[in-house]
């Protein structure tokens, strides 16, 4: 079965991913490990994968807080990751 | 279908407790909902994979879909606004579902502990990078260390190397007679030794019972991580690691609707019905037993949701499984050594980080919590509650609108319930 | 007979924890009670706004000074006591609304106190989040934000260090004539006993009339920069002055977290402690009247608390007429984080008989005794 790409910007860059990825997948697939800053500015990334923790909360399209790890990725989104 | 303000049955969760309710509780004539906020029905194991539902369930789903079990994918509830009301999310849209009758299927989460270096990028629950990997994350040749407690360590290990990875080692805490005891009585529950023994054929040499992580360290990222058996420590260098003790039931939502909870775990009667009428629970929030357990209270709650009666059979083997799940406890209790992992600095708090020194010699719990700000984060004390209560015996906190956090907007009154039926 | 202790304070919100604080500048054994944990009650659910209030003359006179003190206190309080110096902006929703604004300035200036009107654009670009169009506001400059239980355990643990005692877990069931009685049966002595139990004082005094007034909060994820003055609809005044059932007045607070604290709602319903759905609705429908965007934002949580209200809006400090060992200290409905300190001052003063730097007598007790 060949798999749908589609593509979206991380940071300003492009990347393309399976169709169905998580944003949180395709953030640690683009080898990128840091999703946020913690209060005391520390490197966070995913724990859950399953929208508890909330450490793997990023920008997507402008709005902050949004949990990767449970949004799927969408054609020309825009995510930004902090740290 | 048209628009339905109101459900006969309405059940939260799509794990096999919540699929096997409504296969329960469908039938001609009556309204059923199944609520889940994953894009896609199957819980945590049959957790979709890049957006599609698993094979092993798909069948089920279909015959949902056929019986006009109206679903809501990707939906999240957030409050209950109301007697018989229940508020959901879905893509910042924001409705209110009414029920008759309420099955609360809604799981369970990981337990994680704090050990110095588990806030590094890369140190994941178990289940956690599992659902990661379901979602897409490639851990093709990447080195991996499975930690922490239970039967979860094994099918994870199994299942991260038949995605490539390279599984270094499985640090299991609790002791190996525990285990051979457990592996012994796995024998009179028939169908989970098929499960337990490919397991073990798969992974097994990797397992190291009696052993946990003593800490992780890495600059920006994991680098490696130190294992412990209270004698010796090795330090392996990974890209990964997979470490949680277990589960908690998400007592979230039956608690905000007032169902009673005793030693951690929703109150039902053989029924499966909560202290609060008409509102039923079933599966992880009333004791971790495993999908087989799930289901049966699945099917039972769905059935007496729908005013039917529940074969005896049913019941019987409910109360089996019931004992299973006792065994699975005890073998898998977790040891004190845990309670001593976190250093002064370790941060326990991970929304607002507040540091184990923080949160010593407090006269209780609440104290602690309003000074530190501890449990006050987004994730509403999700992951420091259970921590610290294992850690320092802190009881409960108190449940508050949202259930999650919701843009605002979700909690402008929705007087009337408007809701776009997916076609099914 | 237990323990003569000089003062007993009975309950550690922050109005005790104060009272505890300037008490034991004077007095060597001070002990105070509290039931639950350090400002565990309305001090737990408030908002934290330190604020000057132009309502009434005595009003004024004690926020003012309680300002004032807060000032100084500023640069010793820990890190955990978030002080900071945000201003309050009084927003004026239409015209006539700031046809009001100059009074209020006059006013306060002619009191000693900044205060700058801001026009159309001076308010957009002060809190750009805030609606476009608005004819203008008020900036208090010198108001500001604190987080009230770690600022009442500050104040305590100030007292402790001048030998102040602290009993915790225990409930007073009685006091009167330098008597108190524990709910184990201990009874303590002292020469004065100081009844700060909040909204829950009128059933240590039953001749003082204090109800409890509801007001619900909601808190976002944070969102630095996204408010910078703490902002109140200069609607305010008269929705906490209504005695009405119900009430709703916009007020947002920027936390130091960068977190929003959105208020305000006033009710008058016992002491139930539901969540009113409705009312949160209002409340966000309030804010977005000022904060079109708001609505977008992450909200974490929803609480209540308890004000506790007396009938002439103001706080009753000093010594209750038919026991001359007994003072109370407690009524101070939405301000009690403001006037916490100059109550605490008030007290001491009493107990020392000294003057005090304001006129104490609106505050006297026997205003505020029940008819
Ligand atoms: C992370 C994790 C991984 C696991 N992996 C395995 C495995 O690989 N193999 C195995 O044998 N067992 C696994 N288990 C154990 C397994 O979950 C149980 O054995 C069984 O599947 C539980 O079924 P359930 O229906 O009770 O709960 P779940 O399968 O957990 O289903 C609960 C569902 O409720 C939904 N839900 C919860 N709250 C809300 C809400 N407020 N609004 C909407 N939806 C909500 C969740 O999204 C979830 O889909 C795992 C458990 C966890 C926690
Ligand atoms: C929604 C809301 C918003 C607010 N916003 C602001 C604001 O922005 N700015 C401001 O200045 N004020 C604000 N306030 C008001 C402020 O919070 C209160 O006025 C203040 O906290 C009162 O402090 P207190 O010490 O008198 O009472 P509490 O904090 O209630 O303390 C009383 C203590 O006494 C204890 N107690 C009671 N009875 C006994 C007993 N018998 N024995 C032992 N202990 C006892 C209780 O446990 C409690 O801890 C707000 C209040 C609310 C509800
Ligand atoms: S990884 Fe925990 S919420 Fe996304």
């Amino acid at each position: 079965m060949s798999e749908e790409r589609i593509q979206l910007k991380i940071n300003g860059l492009p990347v393309e991913v399976a169709q169905g990825t998580s944003v949180a997948a395709a953030i640690l697939n683009s080898g990128r490990t840091s999703f946020r800053q913690s209060v005391d500015e520390e490197s966070r990334g995913p724990v859950c994968g399953m929208g508890i923790c909330f450490e793997c909360r990023v920008s997507v399209n402008g709005h902050p807080h949004i949990r990767a790890c449970m949004t799927t990725c969408e054609a020309g989104m825009e995510v930004i990751t902090f740290g | 279908m048209g628009k339905t303000a109101k459900f006969d049955v309405l059940i939260i969760g799509a794990g096999p407790a919540g699929i096997a309710a409504a296969m329960a509780a469908s039938e001609p004539g009556k309204c059923v909902g199944l609520v889940d906020e994953n894009s896609a029905p199957g819980g945590q194991i049959y957790r979709a994979l890049k957006g599609q539902i698993q094979n092993s369930i798909s069948s089920q789903i279909k015959t949902l879909d056929d019986r006009g079990v109206i679903r809501f994918d990707g939906a999240t509830v957030y409050d209950a606004p109301r007697p018989n009301t229940l508020s959901i999310t879905k893509g910042g849209e924001f409705q209110t579902l009414e029920y008759e009758k309420l099955i609360l299927a809604v799981g369970a989460r990981e337990l994680f502990l704090p050990f110095p270096g588990w806030t590094l990028p890369n140190v994941m629950g178990v289940g956690g990078l599992q659902a990661l990997v379901k979602a897409g994350l490639d851990v093709k040749g990447k080195r991996i260390v499975v930690a922490g407690t239970g039967p979860l360590l094994l099918a994870v290990g199994d299942f991260l190397k038949k995605y490539g990875a390279e599984v270094l080692a499985i640090a299991e805490q609790a002791p190996i007679v525990n285990l051979l005891r457990f592996s012994t009585n796995l024998l009179s529950f028939s169908s989970k030794i098929g499960q337990g023994i490919s397991l073990i054929g798969s992974v097994g040499t990797k397992i190291r019972p009696g052993t946990w992580v003593a800490s992780a360290s890495g600059t920006r990222a994991l680098n490696s991580v130190i294992l412990s058996n209270g004698k010796t420590t090795q330090e392996l260098e990974c890209d990964y690691l997979a470490c949680a003790y277990g589960f908690v039931p998400n007592l979230e939502l039956p608690l905000l609707l007032g169902c009673a909870v005793e030693d951690g775990f929703v109150q039902v009667d053989s029924t499966q019905q909560t202290s609060v009428q008409n509102v039923y629970c079933a599966g992880e929030p009333t004791g971790i037993g495993g999908i087989d357990l799930s289901t049966l209270e699945g099917t039972i709650a769905g059935y007496f949701a729908n005013q039917n009666d529940c074969p005896t059979l049913v019941l019987k083997a409910r109360d089996r499984w019931k004992l299973f799940s006792k065994k699975l406890d005890a073998t898998f209790a977790l040891r004190t050594e845990l309670k001593e992992l976190a250093s002064p600095d370790t941060v326990v708090c991970r929304c607002e980080d507040v540091r184990m020194s923080q949160l010593v010699g407090w006269e209780s719990s609440r104290a602690a919590k309003l000074q530190t700000r501890c449990g006050m984060g987004a994730c509403q004390g999700r992951i420091c509650g259970p921590a610290t209560r294992f850690l320092l015996n802190w009881e409960h906190g108190t449940v508050r609108p949202p259930l999650i956090p919701v843009p605002l907007a979700g909690l402008e009154t929705r007087t009337s319930a408007v809701i776009e039926q997916p076609e099914n | 007979m237990g323990q003569n202790f000089d003062a007993i304070v009975v309950g550690g919100g922050i109005v005790g924890c104060a009272c505890a604080y300037f008490l034991s500048r004077d007095l060597k054994r001070v002990l105070l009670i509290e039931r639950g944990p350090i400002g565990g009650g309305s001090t737990a659910a408030g908002m934290g706004h330190v604020v000057v209030m132009d309502d009434s003359p005595a009003q004024f006179a004690l926020t003012n000074y309680s300002q004032q003190l807060w000032m100084e206190l500023y640069p010793q309080l820990n890190h955990a006591c978030e002080p900071r110096m945000t201003g309050t902006m009084w927003v004026a929703a239409d015209e006539e609304e700031f046809s009001h604004v100059e009074g209020k300035r006059d006013f306060y200036v002619k009191n000693g106190l900044p205060a700058e009107v801001l026009d159309t654009k001076s308010l957009e670009e002060a809190e750009p989040s805030l609606r476009k169009g608005l004819p203008g506001g008020l900036r208090i400059p010198q108001d500001s934000v604190i987080y009230p239980m770690a600022a009442a355990q500050w104040l305590l643990g100030q007292a402790q260090l001048r030998g102040c005692t602290v009993m915790l877990g225990q409930s007073v069931t009685k006091a009167k004539n330098g008597e108190a009685t524990l709910q184990d049966g201990t009874v303590l002595s002292a020469r004065y006993i100081v009844n700060s139990a909040g909204d829950h004082a009128s059933s240590l005094t039953p001749e003082i009339k204090i109800e409890p007034r509801k007001g619900h909060l909601i808190i976002t994820d944070r969102y630095p920069g996204y408010v910078n003055h703490q902002l109140v609809e200069l609607g305010y005044l008269k929705s906490a002055h209504e005695m009405s059932q119900e009430s709703v007045a916009f007020n947002a607070q920027p936390r130091a977290t960068g977190q929003i604290l959105l208020g305000s709602s006033r009710q008058f319903v016992g002491w139930n402690d539901e969540i009113d759905r409705a009312l949160i609705a209002k409340m966000v429908k309030r804010a977005e009247e000022y904060l079109p965007s708001i609505s977008q934002l992450s909200v974490i949580r929803t609480w209540v608390g308890f004000r506790a209200t007396t009938s002439n809006k103001l706080p009753l400090i000093g010594f209750l007429p038919s026991d001359p060992k007994m003072l109370v200290a407690a009524g101070h409905e939405g301000l009690g984080i403001t006037t916490s300190v100059a109550t605490g001052m008030l007290i001491a003063d009493l107990v020392a008989g000294r003057p005090s730097k304001i006129d104490r007598s609106p505050f006297a007790p026997t205003s505020g005794v029940a008819a």
